[in-house]
């Protein structure tokens, strides 16, 4: 793999093809043209959040309440959200599903920046599963990221580097 | 200064239906009044999140009231929640504050600025139009029927005696996913009325 090449429309309709009903989100630089194509799809809710760490407090009212939603948040933000993963992932027993913007990943292994070095260790510690969508054809992963965490019970990630497209 | 365990008899008597979010030290004095534990979400930890777990509830199933009750400790650790909520506005989600002025949690510390910053200033400022302040359990009697029927979002502010709280509570009340697997299951079959 050396170079990353997702769609964003066709990333936008898969999440909405899913039963995505709502985007708890707080947005990063390299996924601006997904956002403004979730912004306008008519069956998705989209919630800014002031700091990451509602994301999931508000992903989790939303489950209890019989709603599909999907955080989207930077990796950077996934660290701030510690406490609300461990909280409402682990403590709460809440299956929700992260898409994590993957600030730094190289497709050669030479991460940009310590954002990237630390994503997938912190997910493995935290005892998620982590699921990279690099092309298109990977976007059948998203269904994994909501059948797993349905399944075990457990939050899943999607990973998303950088836009290109 | 409200007794909590009065303020929240008030409440109790006028719930209809709505899901309630007792937060941190919270969670005892309303634990001993509920009739509808069901509805109960007893919160602790996460930073002060339960006003954003409220505000997801508020939005999956707007026929319902939902209730926090934050406390002021909880609620300066996840501040930004208030322009969250008011973005959002959903009409049936109130956001209270018991103010006591300490971190009553973790044995009482004094909260930043507590004899200076003003809850209801901030609730303002963060666009919640409808707000209010109580000190005295008669302001409560006077005015809580009114509040209630408020559209929302609704900020209120209620200066209160400290509730006790620490360690022996984690032990005594209803677990977070316990509460959560509850009302999920009461959502989705609600009982014949």
């Amino acid at each position: 793999m050396t170079q990353i090449s997702v769609t964003p429309e066709l990333l936008v309709r898969t999440i909405v093809e899913n039963g995505v009903t709502h985007v708890p989100y707080l947005p990063d630089i390299e996924h601006d043209s997904t956002y403004q194509l979730m912004s306008r799809a008519p069956s998705l809710t989209m919630i800014p959040v002031s700091r990451e760490g509602e994301t999931m407090a508000v992903a989790a009212g939303l489950i209890v309440g019989g709603k599909k939603p999907l955080i989207v948040i930077q990796n950077t933000g996934m660290f701030e959200s510690g406490d609300s993963i461990r909280g409402f992932g682990h403590y709460a027993r809440i299956p929700f599903v992260m898409m994590v913007g993957y600030r730094g990943w190289d497709p050669a292994g030479h991460p940009k920046d310590s954002a990237a070095v630390y994503t997938e260790p912190v997910l493995e510690a935290w005892g998620i599963r982590s699921f990279p969508i690099l092309e298109d054809a990977d976007l059948s992963r998203i269904a994994a990221a909501y059948s797993t965490a349905t399944e075990t019970g457990k939050p899943t990630a999607i990973l998303l580097p950088e836009e290109t497209k | 200064m409200i007794r909590v365990s009065e303020l929240f008899a008030r409440f109790e008597s006028r719930r209809d239906g709505a899901i309630v979010i007792p937060c941190q030290t919270a969670r005892q004095p309303w634990f001993d009044v509920s009739r509808e534990p069901d509805l109960d979400v007893h919160f602790r930890g996460c930073m002060g999140k339960g006003s954003s777990l409220g505000l997801g509830l508020a939005m999956a199933r707007p026929e319902r009231p939902v209730w926090v009750f934050d406390g002021d400790g909880s609620l300066l650790m996840n501040l930004g929640t208030m322009a969250t909520i008011v973005a959002q506005a959903p009409p049936n989600y109130s956001l209270f504050v018991l103010e006591n002025g300490v971190y009553a949690g973790t044995g009482g510390q004094p909260v930043p600025a507590r004899d200076k910053l003003s809850f209801e200033g901030l609730a303002r400022a963060a666009g919640f139009e409808r707000t209010f302040t109580a000190d005295t359990i008669q302001q409560v009697d006077q005015n809580l029927d009114a509040w209630l029927q408020w559209t929302g979002p609704v900020f209120g502010a209620f200066r209160t005696e400290i509730v006790p709280g620490g360690n022996r509570l984690r032990d005594q009340l209803p677990h977070l996913w316990d509460c959560l697997g509850r009302l999920r299951s009461r959502l989705a079959h609600p009982p014949a009325s």
